[in-house]
């Protein structure tokens, strides 16, 4: 009699547990995930596309898409969330937000999650040079995803105008500062077209690693811990962005706004414009003259920072989630999907596969200035990225700004930021 | 007699319980826990907040930002007060006159303050751009040269100053009106039968009697000088160099973006200090004019 | 003061022309934001009479941010901090008006001293509090600091200051209890003090910025005014003609209500600074 009964209790506990394990199973993850836009509107419903797309072919995973603003909105916010109870489970974030992520203990590792060999190897498969700011200390924390270079936008039209060839634009700093005098067209104390415009409101650290790399410098080491404001490269480099200004006229003097550069550009106020490639599909479109893309030029070398944003995982999510999210970014950056990307917002494509597929192969056939931050990554350089990067990037950024609006010499500025930059990182080291 | 009494006492507390707590939650426990929160230090995920009693402050004195932000914020009273004062008045006294079309100038005058001062930050950033921008357009007409206003750390902070004007004038007129209203016509005849100029009736007794709503509008004034950030936002996000900034910013800043609650809880402390102090003023002048019993 | 002479006469000339010229100082903001709104972009910056008019920037910018959402959100705000503070506040200047208690005064201090301490100010404390409770990312969580509003809580006091006790005798012989007595006496007769207070409070809120961009997150919650800021910024640059395109569309509402019922919007606030 009681075998019987063991025997029955055995097989409701069995059924009972199957049961279980069936609805778990059958109860989808639901997935939520902060993302900015930085170049402007639309971009949400390619977004909302795309996570369709992933949840049509993966019916267990519900993926909430958040439009969270710029890159410093979808950093607050993702944090916020992740402090309220109402937790993001991945996110696309500034690159350089990595420091800040890991001291906060919000996110882990791809290392930590990936697990089989076909994951192993999408893991490497990415552009090195984009990979760089995802990495610290022997790790990978982000996955690229919309991410960028500066480059040089020239207005073709302007050159003929000025009897330069159209083809060839500026290759090194004198050659700027000369294509440049001959492009700086006045009417009496009036400027109508500026030579060049290099924005220093917005990301003037972004625009000055730039300087510093093609000056033969970087501006902070691989472990987040320490800067290199006052290097003698690093003052040089800063002093040729204000003399474009001050000594040779090309530039306006004073800060040059981030928000309506494209804008002046576009209405022909400027011959050449430094900023995003992922402008290139805005200024393709509304451009009504012939313009060129080209890659920054060189002073010691050729150089530019990456830019742009990063997949992360957060660290407040159960492993289920965590296989989810990773299955969810997997998808986002498969070959096809980020040629798509790259076509329809001019963001890089972040993985060389990407740009051997046919679509993307033939667009940049008929559209060769997609190509040129691509081939720029030869000569790319991590964005500027530490610990408490806020504050850091704040000093540069004042730094930059007082020099060029002549409140303190680039030795001064540059000098003053640095003392305090090791003030804040001295805890790291 | 003591029965109703008690009965008063208990009906009274509960009527107010519900504001009581509210005020307490969002008011009162804020201010003394921004207060506390000033003397630890920052934790994060690798290392706890401890008690380190008044370094946040000293930090504070030797952050030449801080030293900026309130030299900004000073300027910025001193810029936007007056002049929004007496051009409340002004615009009072020409929509309480016999200004032709003068429905149509009241609302002019009023519609910034109904408008959101996010929302026409944006405009206002078209006026300041440089050569395209409005003023530079009307300014090269006149044959100068385009000026970087927004860029330049002397002229962003008068930028900022202006809009802030603009934005609030209206607002005060509309007191300054219903003040005017009160005011009876016999007093103008009279003066204007003494042979009175219209700036003596207005220096004698005009602004005077107008005393009271002044000072209530001297105080609006000097909150909102605290409180309207907004447009930083949207203009300038403080620079160039820091020379736009404001306390409120700088605060939302550092709570918000570099994520030091510490030390924005240290500024806090700043800037209720200052508030109470001008809150104390308020009490100590007011008190005299008949209006609170 | 009627100008005798021709020096007066000019004068007052010179002051009408100063004052219609302020005036279109003071409306240039607006008239820019018609302007580029409903031209093309390559017009945004150029000032030519007979450019061709267009919608399509309207169409752009409804498109690229969910103003409808924002919207909602926004009445659903201003309406729940309206209907939270009349309840409040009511009752509050109700015993500040007609009850006396011990600690009376000091009450009332300290509720005027919320007058100086807004909740901009507290930012950082009352985020930390939000979320525990849980409530960052909802519309409460915006509204609630703002509940208790010591402005509204001492119009209503000094209202109900001025109604005659004789009304309350009367109600009192009738067996009214005293919430009764408010319901019936006070509430309808400070009638005019809540349709002034409605109307600032809707306003002031409806553009309220700083403590709704810090408590929200996603689009669900977010009011009008932190989702024409995030529309206004994107990273790669400005498109005047979008921007004000969307700013209008924002601030049509107000606009409309404004032009429509200025004489009340100017009586209220009138009525509200006249304490």
């Amino acid at each position: 009699m009681f075998t019987k009964l063991k025997r029955a209790t055995g097989q409701l506990a069995l059924a009972a547990a199957l049961g279980l394990g069936l609805t778990s199973a059958a109860s989808a993850v639901e997935l939520t995930m902060y993302y900015p836009v930085a170049v402007g509107g639309a971009l949400t419903k390619i977004v909302d596309g795309l996570v369709a797309d992933f949840e049509k072919e993966n019916p267990d995973i519900k993926v909430n898409a958040i439009y969270a603003g710029n890159y410093n909105d979808a950093r607050i916010k993702a944090l916020a969330a992740l402090k309220s109870g109402e937790p993001a489970q991945t996110s696309v974030m500034f690159s350089i937000d990595i420091y800040e992520l890991i001291e906060q203990g919000a996110i882990i590792a791809f290392d930590d999650v990936v697990k089989t060999a076909d994951e192993k190897k999408w893991l490497q498969s990415f552009y090195p040079a984009l990979m760089e700011n995802g990495k610290t200390q022997g790790k990978t924390w982000g996955i690229p995803f919309q991410r960028s270079t500066i480059v040089m936008y020239y207005n073709k039209d302007a050159f003929r105008a000025a009897g330069l060839d159209p083809e060839s634009p500026p290759a090194t700093w004198d050659e700027m500062v000369a294509l440049g005098k001959k492009l700086t067209k006045k009417s009496g104390n009036t400027v109508d077209q500026w030579g060049a415009m290099i924005p220093s409101t917005g990301y003037p650290y972004w625009m000055f690693g730039a300087l510093a790399m093609q000056n033969g410098q970087t501006l902070m080491n691989g472990e987040g811990n320490m800067t290199y404001f006052d290097a003698p490269a690093t003052v040089e480099a800063l002093q040729f962005w204000k003399d474009l200004g001050n000594k040779h006229g090309i530039m306006p003097s004073g800060t040059i706004e981030w928000g309506t550069l494209r804008q002046n550009f576009l209405e022909g106020r400027t011959a050449i414009m430094w900023h995003s490639t992922g402008n290139l599909t805005t200024v393709k479109k509304k451009a009504k003259f012939d313009f060129g893309v080209a890659m920054l030029p060189a002073n010691k070398r050729r150089g530019t920072p990456t830019g742009g944003g990063n997949f992360y995982l957060f660290k407040k999510s159960s492993p289920e989630e965590q296989a989810a999210s990773l299955k969810l970014i997997r998808f986002l950056t498969q070959p096809s999907r980020t040629a798509e990307w790259s076509m329809k917002t001019g963001y890089l494509g972040t993985r060389p596969d990407a740009y051997a597929t046919p679509e993307l192969k033939q667009y940049v056939k008929d559209f060769p200035p997609a190509a040129v931050a691509r081939d720029q990554l030869e000569f790319a350089t991590a964005e500027l990225s530490t610990y408490q990067t806020g504050r850091v990037r704040k000093l540069l950024d004042d730094a930059i700004q007082s020099v060029l609006t002549g409140s303190k010499s680039p030795a001064e500025a540059l000098g003053g930021a640095q003392k305090k930059a090791d003030r804040l990182l001295k805890r790291y080291r | 007699m003591s029965r109703r009494l008690s009965q008063s006492h208990i009906y009274g507390w509960l009527l107010l319980m519900p504001a009581v707590i509210f005020l307490i939650a969002f008011t009162y426990y804020p201010t003394v826990a921004t207060l506390a929160k000033s003397f630890f230090s920052q934790g994060t995920a690798l290392k706890p907040a401890e008690f380190v009693g008044l370094e946040n402050f000293q930090y504070m004195l030797e952050d030449d930002i801080f030293w900026k932000v309130a030299r900004n914020n000073v300027v910025y009273a001193i810029g936007t007060i007056p002049i929004s004062i007496a051009l409340a008045i002004l615009m009072a006294v020409w929509v309480n006159g016999r200004l032709p079309l003068k429905s149509l100038a009241r609302m002019s005058y009023f519609t910034p303050t109904i408008l959101p001062m996010i929302a026409v930050a944006n405009i206002w950033l078209f006026f300041y751009t440089p050569d395209i921008g409005l003023l530079d357009q009307v300014s090269a007409k006149f044959g100068f040269a385009g000026h970087n206003w927004l860029g330049d750390p002397d002229t962003v902070l008068g930028c900022i100053i202006v809009i802030t004007i603009w934005k609030e004038a209206g607002f005060f007129m509309i007191f300054y009106l219903a003040a005017l209203q009160t005011l009876p016509p016999e007093l103008e005849e009279a003066a204007r039968i003494e042979g009175a100029s219209r700036w003596y009736y207005f220096r004698r007794v005009m602004f005077p009697l107008l005393m009271p709503t002044t000072l209530f509008v001297l105080i609006n004034a000097m909150i909102n000088s605290f409180k309207l950030v907004d447009q930083l936002f949207i203009l300038t996000k403080g620079g160039p160099d820091n020379a736009s900034s404001l306390l409120l910013y700088y605060i939302y800043e550092v709570a918000f973006s570099f994520l030091d609650q510490a030390y924005a809880s240290t500024l806090t402390v700043v800037l209720l200090v200052t508030l109470a102090l001008i809150a104390i003023g308020q009490f100590v002048f007011l008190d005299k004019k008949v209006h609170y019993q | 003061m009627r100008p005798a002479n021709q020096h007066q006469k000019f004068v007052v000339h010179l002051e009408t022309a100063a004052a219609w010229l302020l005036a279109f100082l003071w409306i240039l903001p607006l008239i820019y934001a018609f302007w580029s709104a409903f031209h093309p972009p390559e017009y945004a910056t150029k000032f030519e009479l007979f450019a061709p008019l267009s919608l399509e920037n309207f169409r752009e910018a409804w498109s690229q941010a969910p103003f409808a959402r924002y919207f909602l959100n926004t009445f659903i705000l201003v309406t729940t901090i309206l209907i939270a503070q009349f309840i409040l506040c009511t009752l509050a200047a109700y015993a500040f008006a007609r009850f006396e208690f011990p600690g009376k005064s000091i009450a009332f201090a300290l509720v005027l001293m919320q007058l100086m301490i807004m909740p901009e100010v507290l930012i950082v404390e009352n985020y930390v509090t939000m979320s525990k409770l849980n409530l960052v990312d909802t519309i409460t969580g915006i509204g609630l600091p703002y509940m208790a509003s010591a402005f509204g809580i001492f119009l209503l006091r000094q209202t109900f200051k001025t109604i005659p006790k004789d009304l309350e005798d009367a109600a009192k012989v009738e067996g009214c209890s005293p919430l009764q007595i408010l319901w019936k006496v006070y509430v309808p007769l400070a009638r005019p003090t809540y349709v002034a207070y409605g109307l600032v409070s809707v306003s002031y809120h409806w553009n309220n910025f700083l403590w709704p961009l810090v408590i929200t997150n996603s689009v669900n919650t977010r009011p009008m005014t932190v989702g024409l800021a995030i529309f206004g910024a994107p990273e790669s640059g400005v498109d005047w003609s979008i921007i004000t395109a969307g700013t209008l569309l924002a601030v049509a509402p107000l606009l409309v209500a404004f032009l429509l019922f200025q004489r009340q919007f100017v009586q209220s606030f009138m009525h509200a600074g006249i304490k």
